[in-house]
């Protein structure tokens, strides 16, 4: 039980309406692996990673975490919807995830933000998650904005302060749905320097992004997909240097 | 100083009436207003056609009609109801219909239906991001709508809340109709006993003005609070 898997997805489609966003992906990962999914826009990767949570519901294929296959079923309109309730949340606790648009609760202060789902969800008393998260906001540099509303802070303070709201869940796998996509610039930097520090403690991440140099030189595993399935997959020297696929090959080339 | 010809306690009670039923009324449309809600943004097409045909219906007709139809069309309801029970299970099953209770309900109903519009769109107006983080760190759907959405969505309905609850304290006049010794009873009575019009109707108008101008001052208070957090404009 001790290597055991943290994620495996088996053969994930996922279809809205008449679209099949995602044709069949299969992902393992192992203890400490970043994987990085790239591709262009609408190649599926946010799909996926929502998948992997439950924020959508996959039209078929598996998701098991940590062993624990999540149970589907099907609905009276024969939609498939997960099984147990229960199940999902207990799963979501494990999985938490950073946003695009870092999503951090408006009406709560930072250290409110970060202690909520940790007191409520895990139950984990509220004097300790607080020394948690005053632990965590000190990794991710912003101790001294702990009172601080989210509004009252730039984007790349914000999206550091969720990161540490993932990492007080303690989480099986952290998964980054484009964490610098909305940040200016200038403060792509910071969140990515904390990024890089996580990985480098050898958690398990899955990071949907732009940032070809972030997949490059932190990732473990790097997939690249295209309309709907993974065109390319392996480590990042493989994917950048010598890519099998014409795709990969266009992708990688700046056209202006 | 005013004279109130020794009507002055009557008014006072009657006051004390007004002010009661306007605050309960409240509390029943706010109630209302959230179930109406969560009915009309719901899955279940059930619901929402029970929540749409409730606000149809109470919006497309008078508060005075409704409270008639309550109260005297209540009690006639009432008392074929008692009449059937007894012929049919010999139970002695009977009660009058209280004014107070009946403005209470009528007013709950009335203006339940004005919530229900205020709060779908200030539920509405919380945006997805907000609930989809509570769903993704695994929050109970409760937990959810009791942490993130309710304080989120208050901020948005509170500016119609305030506008419903001025308009209800007004309504709550009505009732005098039905036969509640309210204050604009009492000083009905007492303009027309005394052939003063002015005199009492004017002292009523003020307090209405004293309620309607401090629950406005209330409202701007919470409304600072409830924006705490969120960069104001300009």
């Amino acid at each position: 039980m001790a290597d055991q898997s943290p994620l495996i997805c088996r053969d994930i489609h996922k279809t809205f309406d008449q679209l099949e966003v995602l044709k069949g992906i299969s992902l393992e990962t192992r203890k400490g692996d970043v994987v990085s999914l790239i591709g262009s826009s609408g190649s599926g990767k946010s799909t996926l990673l929502r998948c992997i949570n439950l924020l959508e519901t996959p039209t078929s294929g598996d998701i098991i975490v940590h062993g624990d296959p999540i149970k589907f079923t099907t609905n009276r309109r024969g939609e498939r919807i997960p099984a147990d309730n229960k199940q999902v949340e207990l799963i979501r606790a494990k999985l938490s995830m950073v946003f695009q648009s870092f999503n951090l609760w408006s009406h709560m202060t930072v250290l409110e933000n970060i202690v909520e789902a940790p007191i409520h969800v895990l139950k984990v008393p509220k004097k300790e998650a607080i020394e948690r998260a005053e632990a965590y906001l000190n990794k991710v540099g912003i101790y001294e904005r702990k009172d601080y509303y989210p509004a009252q802070m730039s984007g790349g303070q914000q999206q550091r302060a969720a990161i540490a709201r993932a990492l007080a869940m303690e989480p099986e796998v952290m998964l980054f749905d484009e964490p610098t996509s909305a940040l200016d610039p200038e403060l792509v930097g910071e969140v990515l320097k904390v990024m890089q520090s996580l990985a480098e403690e050898g958690r398990t991440m899955i990071v949907v992004t732009h940032e070809m140099a972030f997949a490059r030189d932190v990732s473990s595993q790097v997939l690249f997909l295209h309309q709907g399935v993974i065109e390319e997959q392996g480590t990042p020297e493989k994917v950048f240097d010598h890519p099998d696929s014409e795709r990969m090959k266009q992708f990688l080339t700046p056209n202006f | 100083m005013l004279d109130l010809k020794g009507y002055g306690p009557a008014l006072m009670d009657g006051a004390i009436v007004t002010i009661e039923l306007a605050f309960l009324s409240l509390a029943l449309s706010v109630a209302l207003g959230l179930i109406g809600a969560s009915a009309k943004l719901s899955q279940s097409r059930v619901a929402k056609g029970i929540a749409t045909t409730y606000t149809t219906l109470i919006r497309g007709v008078p508060d005075l009609v409704m409270m008639l139809l309550f109260y005297y069309g209540g009690q006639v309801a009432v008392n074929m109801l008692s009449d059937y029970i007894w012929e049919t299970y010999e139970i002695d099953f009977f009660f009058q219909f209280d004014p107070f209770i009946s403005g209470v309900v009528t007013i709950g109903l009335i203006f339940g239906a004005y919530m229900t519009e205020t709060f779908r769109g200030a539920f509405l107006a919380v945006e997805t991001g907000q609930i989809e983080a509570a769903r993704a760190y695994g929050f109970t759907r409760f937990h959810t709508f009791r942490r993130i959405m309710l304080p989120q969505m208050l901020r948005h309905a509170l500016p119609g809340l305030g506008n419903n609850w001025q308009v209800l304290l007004k309504t709550t006049a009505l009732v005098s109709i039905i036969g509640l010794t309210d204050m604009v009873r009492v000083a009905e009575e007492a303009a027309k006993a005394e052939r003063m019009p002015f005199h009492f109707f004017i002292p009523v108008a003020f307090v209405y003005l004293a309620l309607t101008a401090g629950s406005e001052l209330f409202i701007k208070w919470l409304d600072k609070r409830a924006n705490v957090g969120v960069v104001q404009g300009g």
